[in-house]
């Protein structure tokens, strides 16, 4: 295995031996997943299993008439045709609010649509066969008749008298409303020098994971007990829903979570047709497989941003930044998504804009409307890229406004380095953020008066490039105030649990889970260098709710962070164990020793004492050997969850360069950097891998992703040609670098790092662009994406 | 998506892959290099009940020269011609173009023939064949005839293919030291079918050019000649002939772009591809 040093260690307390802290150690699963040894749910199989497929509505709102499985259930290989109403027995709905979310409302989901569809692509009805074309095959001879309603799409009216309202319980479709007034605002922009003011448009768009979602539910009636094989971020989450909903003791729930090909949030929530797989499971006494296609998965995968923002800045002369102030509207499709809500990007929105400045004036207005359209909820970095869009792209809007270097209107607001603790506007806590040395830092690395020379020179000769910054703040290692306190069973805290074998290997059980980013890498990281051997002799195991620590599983850049954590403290306690054996063994005090690769050694000389085989060997097969009343504990486990600040913020700067092809509208990026500060890099390859891709993902947002629909809420672009994903060819080199500022609330220091990059890279794409089109006059592009047609409109090129 | 079911068989002659499309009309698909046709199937959006397979056919593949003819045969792989230095030297315009069609796995399996057959709106090949003057070779039921691209392309995915017909080779007419081409196009992202795209070719007339042909793709339902812009571009008015584009072409909204960007992108590109053309050297 070859192990690089490119980031210089700058640890302290972390400090052993052979540490593997802040290297890049290849991820153990490199090897088995390129070789094809993955072992995804859609590889599951077992004796029995059926498929579903489901009959989804072609309509965006409609009533259910009537339907008819006769025909269906005819066809071959059909083993049951099951609708809304005959489901109901067997799973209870759910309604997605979080009472810290006040006043947010929804109606209650069912698992198949019982008498009204709300989006189109909902399920409506379910078939399993023998296998997924044999499903698919008796789909289409489902009858389904339905009576159109009227369709609301457009958020900007869903609140008028006139709008129909979705779910008339609700009254209105009002999902949830945040107002928040700080400082003496309007007195701030009466007194700016000038104030900008402007709307920012998000598109609507989705995660796009390699492998879609995937389930297989069984249960077994001779143990009365439900296995999910579940592609999931969070399987105790999942475990305690599925519970819930169909009225089991979580003892009675398994859920095992192998390899899982990409989440980006996307499988964190609840999605109505894997309800129905365990539900059809139970009702069928059979194992049940569904595998989302890439088509069924464009109407049914959690859409995310599409939010439009009225937003205002003001600045003195001299850059002083006076007031922001910003109204949200967002629409989230029928339902608020269970149970983690789909009010939180809005409320992230009102928490985070502004975030990085001294600015004491805010107001913040946001409301989230009910819709016709897919369901929208938490993707990767929710409500950053918005927040840090409307904030730099108002920042950068002023300070060309007033005539001021982007970056010195930067340096003059940014949160002062020696200012911390210290908070936002809005409230939000800062531990220790490092934005001046951030871009400082970023200012080296792009070379950056030499690039505005460039850009300066090409000009003249009519080729339009741009450079656009982004600083930022990235909500991680949440405590239980995200969800917690809201009422929703989702674990903050994590454990981990490490096991010395009988040869002198580890085993580590951790309630953080794998997606493809690496946690089990830094895990075994952690572990290893806590413990004292060498990663080659550490395993882990993650996802199964029967044999890992309760945990909240990965999301909110929380694995490493929290889960680390945990690694690291039972890593050091396992290690106090063993060293209590061998002490024993070897009549020396405990205190004296240490364990370094593999070996118990004095922790003066380093001299080796005896080896951690030999100490398995005594404790295990020959306890009788050991002092009377001594008994070897060779197992440890420890919890950890962030305690001092409700998150561990992160901080960072983005850069983007790019060129405008004035002709045609197309953007060519050149580079991009990011230098970020996530507190201690436990693997400087994986936080540099975790920014780019998420980089990308900003990119995509910024220049290519959108889930278009129509007036009627069709989806008109659900496909892999049409909605386009950012690919390889067109994606700029990603520099990252790295300031470090441990968090003091753990001692590993970590932060997260896996939604700094998405958060940030819209708004500097975006600011790039703006400034490559400035001395063309072109009106300011504030609507993503940023297409050739927009960008040509804004040329004035094209009416 | 599953395909519904279907039927399979490979067939060992031309004749027998022609005697195979007349038993159920309608119902048989041709299968090629299969990444157009197994995309529909697997969406549903195609059902048939059979498909034969004719990448056993050897006859159907490969590029040759027959006297002042390039031919290529149906099956020949898009990556054949990318690499091939004889379609270099004659039809130097295949050659620009097909870095553009799809991805290198695509192209590795993706068929000459089937692109033409598929005529999808968007696609580069049949936009090139109607600039190169090519002839399309069919062989059906009734016999071997040829069709000049010019009258192939009929509508939106429709050709001078009938239901039992085989489309067995393309024919090129090789290309003459005054020989001039163009190609140019606009996708968002490498490899995805274009925005509006342009193949040209021309005869070098001193600095200026003759015999234009300009062929347009993506702006509508086949490739669509701009035949004002021909005659101005012919006439050495580069401002006029993208002027007149207006009259020659008229694109439609789709789900990446409207009509607008579509008209002025395929303006651009016109400037771009009579760039190419007038700046080239033989
Ligand atoms: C991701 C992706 C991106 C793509 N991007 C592009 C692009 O940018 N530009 C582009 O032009 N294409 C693109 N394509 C399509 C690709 O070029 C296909 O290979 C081509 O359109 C069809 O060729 P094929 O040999 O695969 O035909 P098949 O898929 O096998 O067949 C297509 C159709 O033609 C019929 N057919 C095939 N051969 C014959 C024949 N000899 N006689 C009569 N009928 C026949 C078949 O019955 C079928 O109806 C893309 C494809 C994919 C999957």
């Amino acid at each position: 295995m070859k192990i690089t040093d490119d980031v210089p260690s700058t640890l302290t307390a972390l400090d052993r031996p052979n540490s593997y802290i802040g290297r890049s150690v290849p991820r153990p699963n490199l090897a088995r997943l390129t070789q094809g040894r993955g072992h995804y749910v859609t590889d599951v199989t077992l004796p029995r299993m059926a498929h579903v497929a489901y009959v989804r509505s072609p309509h965006a709102h409609a009533r259910i008439v009537r339907i008819d499985t006769t025909a269906a259930k005819k066809m071959p290989g059909v083993i049951a045709a099951v609708t809304g109403p005959e489901l109901a027995k067997v799973i209870t709905p759910w309604v997605g609010v979080l009472t810290h979310l006040k006043g947010l409302k929804s109606a209650p989901q069912s698992a198949i649509a019982i008498d009204r569809a709300c989006w189109q692509g909902e399920a409506v009805c379910a078939v399993v066969a023998r296998t997924r074309a044999e499903a698919e095959d008796a789909c289409a001879l489902v009858q389904v008749d339905y009576e159109e309603l009227p369709t609301v799409t457009d958020p900007e009216t869903a609140l008028d008298a006139a709008t129909h309202v979705i779910h008339a319980d609700l009254g209105d479709n009002l999902c949830f409303e945040r107002s928040l007034d700080v400082g003496t605002v309007d007195a701030a922009f009466a007194g700016s020098d000038a104030v900008v003011e402007t709307t920012f448009v998000f598109g609507r768009h989705t995660g796009v994971t390699n492998e879609p979602r995937a389930i297989v539910a069984d249960w077994n009636p001779g143990e009365q007990r439900l296995t999910v094989y579940h592609g999931t971020q969070a399987p105790h989450m999942m475990q305690n829903l599925f519970a819930k909903h169909l009225g089991l003791e979580e003892s009675q729930v398994r859920v095992l979570t192998k390899d899982v090909g990409g989440s980006f949030g996307i499988k964190v929530h609840t999605y109505a047709d894997e309800m129905a797989v365990v539900a059809l499971s139970k009702l069928l006494k059979r194992p049940v497989k569904f595998v989302a296609d890439r088509i069924e998965s464009f109407v049914t995968d959690i859409h995310a941003r599409d939010h439009r923002v009225k937003a205002k800045i003001g600045v003195m002369n001299d850059g002083t930044i006076t007031a922001f102030e910003i109204d949200d509207l967002t629409g989230i499709g029928p339902y608020s998504v269970y149970p983690r809500t789909s009010g939180i990007e809005a409320n992230q929105i009102v928490n985070l804009t502004g975030g990085p400045y001294a600015c004491p004036n805010y107001r913040a207005h946001t409301r989230v409307v009910f819709q016709n359209k897919n369901v929208m909820c938490q993707y990767r970095a929710v409500g950053h890229p918005i927040a840090c869009a409307v904030t730099e792209g108002l920042v950068e809007l002023a300070a060309a406004k007033i005539g001021m270097d982007p970056l010195d209107i930067r340096r003059k607001n940014l949160i002062a380095d020696n200012a911390y603790p210290t908070g936002s506007a809005s409230g939000l806590k800062f531990e220790a953020l490092s934005h001046h040395a951030s871009l400082d830092k970023l200012v080296k690395m792009m070379d950056h008066d030499a690039l505005r020379a460039e850009q300066t020179a090409l000009r003249h000769k009519g080729i339009y490039r741009g450079i656009g910054f982004a600083s930022f703040i990235e909500v991680t290692n949440p405590s239980a105030a995200f969800y917690g306190v809201g009422g929703a069973k989702i674990s903050a805290q994590d454990g981990c649990t490490i096991k010395l074998d009988a040869q002198g290997a580890i085993v580590c059980h951790t309630g953080v889970t794998e997606q493809g980013q690496g946690a089990e890498a830094v895990i075994a990281q952690v572990a290893a260098s806590a413990f004292g051997v060498a990663i080659e002799r550490v395993r882990v195991i993650t996802g199964d709710t029967d044999n890992t620590p309760y945990g909240g599983g990965t999301w909110a850049s929380r694995a490493a962070g929290i889960g680390g954590e945990a690694a690291w403290q039972a890593g050091k306690a396992l290690r106090q164990n063993v060293l209590a054996v061998a002490g024993s063994i070897l009549q020396a005090k405990p205190e004296t020793l240490d364990i370094r690769d593999s070996q118990v050694v004095d922790a003066g000389t380093g001299k080796e004492r005896i080896g951690l085989d030999e100490v398995a060997r005594i404790a295990y097969f020959r306890p009788d050997t050991l002092p009377p009343g001594f008994q070897a504990e060779l197992m440890a486990t420890r919890h950890y969850v962030p305690r001092a600040f409700p998150f561990s913020f992160t901080n960072g700067i983005q850069a983007s360069y790019l060129e405008v092809d004035t002709d045609s509208g197309f953007v060519k990026l050149l580079k991009h950097w990011c230098v970020e500060d996530c507190g201690t890099v436990i693997n400087p390859q994986l936080v540099d891998e975790q920014v780019r891709g998420g980089v990308v993902q900003g990119i995509g947002a910024a220049l290519y992703e959108q889930c278009v629909y129509d007036e009627r809420g069709q989806m008109l672009n659900g496909n892999m040609a049409d909605y386009l994903v950012p690919m390889a060819s067109e994606m700029p080199d990603i520099q990252c670098g790295h300031v470090v500022s441990p968090t003091a609330d753990s001692e590993l220091g970590a932060k997260g790092a896996g939604e700094a990059g998405t958060a940030g890279a819209p708004a500097c794409v975006m600011n790039a662009i703006n400034d490559a089109l400035r001395p063309l006059g072109a009106a300011p592009l504030t609507d993503m994406p940023f297409t050739p047609g927009k960008i040509l409109r804004a040329l004035g090129r094209v009416s | 998506m599953k395909p519904a079911p279907f039927g399979y068989a490979k067939a060992r002659s031309l004749d027998e892959a022609i005697g195979l499309l007349g038993q159920q009309p309608d119902g048989v698909k041709l299968l090629a290099g299969g990444q157009s046709l197994i995309a529909t199937l697997n969406m549903r959006l195609s059902e048939p009940r059979l498909l034969v397979d004719i990448n056993g056919l050897h006859e159907l593949s490969g590029i040759r020269l027959d006297n002042d003819h390039l031919v290529i045969g149906a099956m020949t792989r898009q990556v054949e011609i990318e690499r091939s230095a004889d379609i270099a030297r004659h039809a130097p315009l295949l050659a620009k173009a097909l870095p553009h069609i799809a991805h290198p796995a695509i192209r590795n399996r993706g068929t000459i023939g089937g692109s033409i057959a598929f005529a999808d709106p968007a696609a580069e090949l049949p936009a090139c064949l109607t600039a190169l003057s090519a002839e399309i070779e069919i062989a059906g039921p009734s016999g071997k005839r040829t069709v000049r691209a010019d009258d192939f392309f009929k509508g939106l995915f429709e050709t001078a293919l009938g239901p039992q017909d085989v489309l067995t080779a393309i024919r090129i007419p090789t290309a003459l030291a005054d020989h001039r081409c163009g190609f140019d196009e606009f996708a968002r992202r490498l490899g995805d079918y274009a925005i509006v795209g342009l193949a040209a070719t021309a005869r070098a007339n001193g600095a200026g050019l003759k015999d234009v042909r300009l062929a347009y793709f993506g702006v509508g339902a086949t490739p669509v000649r701009a035949s004002r812009a021909e005659v101005a571009l012919a006439a050495g008015d580069l401002d006029k002939a993208v002027a007149s584009l207006s009259g020659d072409i008229d694109p439609q909204d789709d789900v990446q772009e409207n009509a607008a960007v579509k008209q002025h992108l395929a303006g651009v590109l016109l400037r771009r591809v009579a760039k190419q053309m007038t700046e080239a050297r033989s």
